[in-house]
């Protein structure tokens, strides 16, 4: 933790790391991103790249107003009084409140505690709650309504700590073995206290739906979202309508990542509403300001670890604590908490575990799904333990992790037995032998003892492991019970009908490349039919790494179904026969997999069907006098089973990984009084071409034989090592843990300097006192980490 | 006022207030949807377009300033309905995911190649510097940008 401050150079003559010096890639690894003619090209590539393409915000509809909600300033809050100023004409606009929902005033999802807007008496729980809605006819009307209406509030005490909150959302304990006898007789116990704040998905497409009233009483609503089916659930509920009434259509979606799985009910509810009431279309489209402040972020989390070895080098005992904060509302924070307890031990062997997981609520905007779900944040802390477990064993991080990452046969502490496609032990030597760990680290070690106090940067490496449960969680699958169909029309033409969406990631590429393979045709003979809930059945959310796996693995059966039906039929080759052999619809439906069903109230059996393995090693130089981090080298090897579509599946690592590189080094919300401070993309930053390293993915497949392609997924599984990995190097390169996310040169160059730590992330300061200067100019933080674990021999000394 | 400007070829006339950006002008009066808003506030590079060649973000841009100016938009970039060498390069290296980035990137892209600087990686990255994109983590984008200078080379 000390400042590194030797003055002799001891980098023995002939070791060199320069600068440039990229990390090797073995020779018959194909060139990422080469262009590969024989796989198909992205489906809907060329509208995109024309600009032809329909993004929510593109659609024209004749007529139409604008929308805009008004939202609470404050963080708790009753609401006395809606007041519209007499000043204004409000028969220029509708205005829509809580009296005006025809259903239950529930965003519904997997609570009801969420209004679709505050009733007057009733409680605001967050900053940027929506409390009324304006619809106007332009855009100027519109603005000069919403500058007369005043919200009448009684401010309520607010919590923003959920180590202090009372309000729970959800707990889950996973047991195996007896982890506190364990832990007594370790040899080594290494213990450490985690803090991430909140990552916002800041997808470049903001949210935005447009509702179209129809006159059949129904609404039809156009957005950016991913999941049809939810956004259709909601509206039946509030709006009190039957299947067919509510009707939702995707639009081009301009990215999610998690942050347009439940947030875009809530718009189009709001937009709906005022489209029934002024009996038009209505636009809600955010912008970025609105969207920051308003929309889901990635949970925050505590996570207190530790860990026990015993005496021959075995990891023996892990006891871990996990505290999430929800925000105001449940959301998703139920399931996103029991992903993260499940992956919290990490990809490792371990006999006596016990983990504790809570969400808590507090007076911020709820938070929700962003890519990786809730194992992010309890694997950053896992693998923390591990690189800090190796340098108290003075053990390679790379040795200790061969030695006990989870090997086919191995039990989970769920009691699930890993009997297939257990890949942790390939995807870490792929990642090893690309970046020459071994040897680059070795060459870092001795940068770090010869360096003199006069040195500038400092250069490190750092490596980390993760696994990633494909598709839902436990029992999540078979409640689902998903439905994807495959329609031969009467003139001939193959049509995939799923709800699952496109958001970048590829479904309509590989869906029609799945089918196209299965029905011996070509790939341009296969139909995909739009994300358009009166069209499609319910094949579940477009979440969770499932598409693939688990909606692909449908759509082959069905194709295979459909197949076998033609050609019993008519005796030829499907290809040759299918033309005139409809009309013909195959439905579906998921059956289980094989394995131990998951008990919910035990956490026992199998929490997932399969699991993905990533394995990531970053090489970075620090900054010494700024404490900046510059992400020069970066090689992700990831298994998501049998891969579909090599170049989509390495954007899905590249991306990925580009986006846990930002968790780890500059993505933080800052809070005060319960409000996002920094909540433009001026303030909120991301990784630009210049902060991104050169990202190599290594494709790892080892297939998952219950699924009919031995697809696993993955979207989210490249979000879990990459801040772990970037933190290890950080230590690499100056001796120092950091183990708050993200690791901001203002963190690093507290911990180097032993100056005052700024205040952990996730965390809303308190109102500023009247007549004190604007936050933004204070200087950060207090001289006090909190959370500490006292023994934490990886702070400072 | 009135304003009068080239797009993507076609001479133009526009009736608005000096201060409109020009990004709506071209959204919402010339129905050229394919430029994209992500911020507003020049940050994401959503918006780019070239006037007179240069990349600019068109949501900064008021629409006085357009005036007398050639703008070329995404949808300039396809020849009769076909690909240009940098829309297929995007296509075959993975460069577009969600494609909200992807009209700015191709303009950013365009004015890079027409600057005729070596297609390095990091002359690559600086081109591209102003436009975020939140899917690819830029590798293959930057793999585009270089594909296609190689075959305009080529060819
Ligand atoms: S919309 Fe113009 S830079 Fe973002
Ligand atoms: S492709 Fe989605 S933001 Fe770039």
């Amino acid at each position: 933790m000390d400042r590194p401050s030797s003055t002799t150079r001891t980098v023995p003559p002939g070791l060199t790391f320069p600068e440039t010096t990229p990390l090797v890639v073995p020779t018959d690894a194909p060139a990422p991103g080469r262009a590969r003619p024989a796989l198909p090209l992205r489906r809907e590539g060329p509208e995109k790249l024309t600009g032809e393409a329909k993004y929510a915000d593109d659609l024209v509809f004749p007529g139409a107003w604008f929308g805009a909600t008004i939202r609470s300033t404050e963080p708790r809050a009753r609401l006395l009084e809606i007041q519209l100023d007499d000043a204004f004409d409000w028969k220029r606009v509708v205005v829509v409140t809580a009296d005006d929902i025809p259903g239950d005033n529930i965003v519904s999802l997997i609570d009801t505690d969420q209004p679709v807007l505050v009733p007057v008496g009733g409680e605001i729980r967050h900053q940027a709650e929506p409390c009324a809605l304006i619809a106007a006819p332009d855009r100027a009307t519109l603005r000069e309504a919403k500058r007369h209406v005043k919200l009448r509030t009684e401010r309520l005490p607010a919590v923003f700590d959920p180590i202090e909150a009372d309000r729970e959302f959800a707990h889950y304990t996973v047991e195996s073995g007896d982890a506190a006898a364990a832990m007594k007789e370790a040899a080594l116990v290494i213990e450490g206290t985690y803090r991430v704040g909140h990552q916002e998905q800041l997808y470049i497409e903001n949210q935005a739906m447009i509702a179209v009233p129809r006159d059949d009483g129904g609404v039809t609503v156009h957005g950016s979202l991913q999941c049809p089916y939810y956004v259709h659930k909601a509206m039946k509920r509030a709006l009190n309508m039957g299947d067919e009434l509510a009707v939702v259509v995707q639009a081009e979606t301009g990215g999610g990542f998690g942050g347009k799985e439940e947030y875009p009910s809530v718009i189009a509810l709001h937009a709906s509403l005022l489209a029934m009431t002024c009996r038009r279309p209505v636009r809600m489209i955010y912008d970025r300001h609105e969207d920051i402040s308003a929309t889901t972020k990635r949970h925050p989390a505590v996570v207190r670890y530790r860990s026990g070895v015993s005496d021959t080098g075995e990891l023996i005992a892990q006891e871990i604590e996990v505290i999430m904060d929800g925000g105001a509302y449940c959301t998703l924070t139920p399931v996103v908490l029991s992903r993260g307890v499940l992956h919290a031990g990490g990809p490792y062997r371990c006999p006596n575990v016990r983990i504790t997981g809570r969400a808590m609520a507090t007076n911020t905007p709820p938070n929700g799904a962003f890519r990786g779900f809730g194992a992010p944040q309890t694997e950053f802390a896992a693998e923390m333990q591990i690189n800090r477990l190796a340098e108290a064993l003075d053990a390679s991080p790379l040795d200790l992790r061969r030695r006990w990452v989870y090997r086919q046969g191995d039990t989970t502490p769920t009691g699930q037995v890993l009997r297939e496609s257990v890949a942790g032990i390939e995807v870490l030597e792929a990642a090893a032998e690309a970046s020459a760990f071994d040897r680059a680290h070795a060459q870092t070690h001795s940068m770090r003892e010869g360096r003199t106090d006069g040195a500038r940067t400092a250069t490190g490496i750092g490596l980390a492991l993760a696994w990633h449960g494909a598709g839902f969680t436990g029992s999540g699958e078979v409640k689902l019970a998903s439905v994807a169909s495959l329609e031969l029309t009467e003139d001939g033409r193959i049509r995939i009908l799923t709800a699952s969406t496109e958001m970048g990631q590829g479904t309509k590429t590989i869906f029609p490349q799945l089918v196209a393979d299965t029905l011996g045709v070509e790939y341009d003979e296969v139909e995909i039919a739009p994300q358009d809930t009166s069209i499609v059945p319910d094949s579940g959310p477009t979440v969770a790494s499932r598409t693939a796996m688990v909606v692909g693995g449908l759509l082959i059966r069905a194709a295979e179904r459909m197949r076998a039906r033609v050609e019993e039929a008519t005796g030829r080759s499907f290809a040759d026969a299918y033309r005139g052999a409809g009309p013909m619809r195959i439905d579906e439906q998921f059956v289980p997999y094989p394995g131990e069903p998951f008990d919910d109230k035990t956490y026992r059996g199998d929490a997932y069907p399969a699991f993905g393995w990533a394995a990531c090693v970053v090489k970075l130089d620090v900054d010494l006098d700024t404490g900046e981090v510059a992400v020069r080298d970066c090689v992700a090897a990831d298994d998501m089973g049998r891969v579909i579509h090599p170049v989509l599946a390495e954007g899905q690592i590249e991306g990925g990984t580009l986006q846990a590189i930002g968790y780890a080094t500059i993505e933080e919300m800052k809070l005060v009084d319960g409000r996002y401070l920094n909540d433009r993309m001026a303030t909120y930053l991301i990784p630009t071409s210049l902060d991104a390293p050169r990202i190599r993915s290594i494709i790892v497949e080892a297939p998952f034989s219950g699924a009919p392609h031995g697809a696993k997924g993955i979207g989210e599984l490249p979000m879990d090592v990459g801040a772990p990995a970037v933190v290890a190097a950080i230590h690499d390169a100056t001796g120092t843990w950091i183990h708050y996310l993200p690791a901001t040169p203002e963190r690093i160059l507290a911990a180097l300097t032993g100056g005052p730590m700024p205040p952990p992330p996730g965390i809303s300061l308190e109102a500023p006192e009247p007549n004190s200067p604007p936050i933004e100019d204070l200087p950060p933080g207090g001289d006090e980490m909190p959370f500490r674990a006292p023994t934490d021999p990886g702070e400072p000394r | 006022m009135t304003f009068r400007f080239t797009v993507n070829g076609e001479p133009v006339e526009v009736k608005a207030n000096g201060s409109r950006r020009l990004l709506d002008v071209l959204r919402e009066d010339l129905a050229l949807t394919g430029t994209k808003e992500g911020c507003g506030e020049g940050e994401c590079g959503a918006c780019s377009v070239l006037i007179d060649g240069d990349v600019v973000d068109a949501c900064l841009v008021p629409v006085s300033q357009a005036q007398g100016t050639t703008v070329r938009t995404v949808e300039a970039l396809a020849i009769d309905g076909r690909l240009n060498e940098l829309q297929q390069a995007f296509l075959e290296t993975g460069g577009a995911q969600c494609g909200i980035c992807t009209p700015g990137m191709l303009m950013a892209g365009e004015a890079f190649l027409a600057g005729g600087a070596e297609p390095t990686d990091e002359n690559i990255r600086e081109a591209i510097a102003g436009n975020l994109c939140r899917c690819t983590g830029y590798t293959k984008i930057i793999e585009a940008i270089a594909l296609a200078a190689q075959r305009r080379t080529d060819a």
